[in-house]
C-alpha cells in the first residue's frame, strides 16, 4: 500500500486549473540531530519529488532537510486531456515510492 | 536595512517575556546544536542559483504566519505574479533561511502547464529568522519576497531520540 495521500479532481472541464494535494508519509529526519547516546542520527529524506500529466513532466521539487516530516505539496496545473497524473518520490537510501490519479476532463 | 534587522521590536519583547513567563526558555535551550546557517551561507546559496543576476523585489508573496509556536512544522505559500503562458511563466521557486543548519528549504521547477505560480508546503524552522522566496521567471529575471518569522519553539531542539 502506498504512504502517499493523494488529492485530485476526478473530473475537470477542458483548460481547468485544478490543484493537485499529496501528503506522502516519511520522517525526513534531517540528519543534524543526535540521538539519547549522542550519536549522529543520520540523514535519510525525500530529496525528489516529480509528478508527470500522462507522461509530460508538470511540477517538481527538490526537498531539503529543512522540509518538515510527511512531505506536504499544493500545486496547480492545467486540465489538458483526460489520462493519468503519476507522482514519484526519490530519496536517500534508495527510497521510493510512486503514486497516481485518473483525471476525465470534459 | 529593514527595522527588523537590527531592533527588537515592542512584540519581540513581548513574546519573549511571555515565553520566559510560561517557562518556555527551558532546558531544551541547552541541547540545542548551534545551527550552522548564517545570512552569509544564505546569501551564497542565493548567489548560487541566481548567478549574477540581480534579485528585485516584487511579483512573489511569501505568506507564512510571523509567529510560530512549533518549529517543526510551518505552513508557507509561494505565489507569483504570473499569466503562465508559453511566452512569460515562472520557472522556478526557491525559499532560503537563514538560520536552519542549511540555508535550502526547497527548490521548485514549475511551468505553463502549471497554469497558476502558487505553492504551498511545510517547513522546519530553527530559529527566528528570515524566509525567502525567489522566483525564476522565464525571460531569465529573479524576483522575491521575505517574512520575518519569530519562532518559540524551534526544530531541532528534542532531546535524545530514543
Amino acid at each position: 500500500m502506498s504512504s502517499a495521500l493523494i488529492n485530485v479532481p476526478a473530473r475537470a472541464k477542458r483548460g481547468e486549473i485544478i490543484a493537485i494535494k499529496t501528503l506522502i508519509s516519511h520522517l525526513m529526519e534531517t540528519g543534524f540531530r543526535y540521538d539519547s547516546t549522542g550519536v549522529l542520527v543520520p540523514r535519510n529524506i525525500i530529496t525528489d519529488f516529480v509528478c508527470t500529466y500522462n507522461g509530460e513532466e508538470i511540477f517538481r521539487a527538490g526537498f531539503f532537510p529543512a522540509i518538515a516530516a510527511n512531505p506536504f505539496m499544493i500545486f496547480y496545473t492545467v486540465a489538458t486531456e483526460s489520462g493519468t497524473i503519476v507522482f514519484q518520490w526519490a530519496g536517500d537510501n534508495g527510497y521510493s515510492e510512486s503514486a497516481s490519479a485518473k483525471i476525465v476532463v470534459e | 536595512m529593514s527595522k527588523h534587522d537590527n531592533e527588537t521590536t515592542r512584540r519581540e519583547v513581548l513574546i519573549g517575556a511571555s515565553c520566559v513567563a510560561s517557562g518556555l526558555v527551558l532546558p531544551a535551550l541547552v541541547t540545542i546544536r548551534r545551527s550552522e546557517a548564517t545570512p552569509a551561507t544564505m546569501a551564497a546559496a542565493i548567489r548560487k542559483v541566481v548567478g549574477d543576476a540581480k534579485v528585485k523585489t516584487g511579483k512573489v508573496k511569501l505568506e507564512m504566519p510571523p509567529l510560530v509556536e512549533n518549529g517543526n512544522t510551518v505552513q508557507f505559500t509561494v505565489s507569483v505574479d504570473s499569466p503562465m503562458t508559453a511566452s512569460d511563466h515562472v520557472k522556478a521557486i526557491y525559499v532560503f533561511n537563514e538560520k536552519n543548519p542549511q540555508p535550502n528549504i526547497i527548490s521548485i521547477h514549475l511551468g505553463p502547464r502549471a497554469g497558476r505560480a502558487i505553492v504551498t508546503s511545510r517547513c522546519r524552522l530553527a530559529d527566528s529568522e528570515k524566509v525567502i522566496a525567489i522566483a525564476e521567471m522565464s525571460d531569465g529575471s529573479f524576483w522575491s519576497d521575505h517574512v520575518d518569522v519569530l519562532v518559540t519553539i524551534a526544530a531541532c531542539v528534542e532531546d535524545g531520540i530514543p
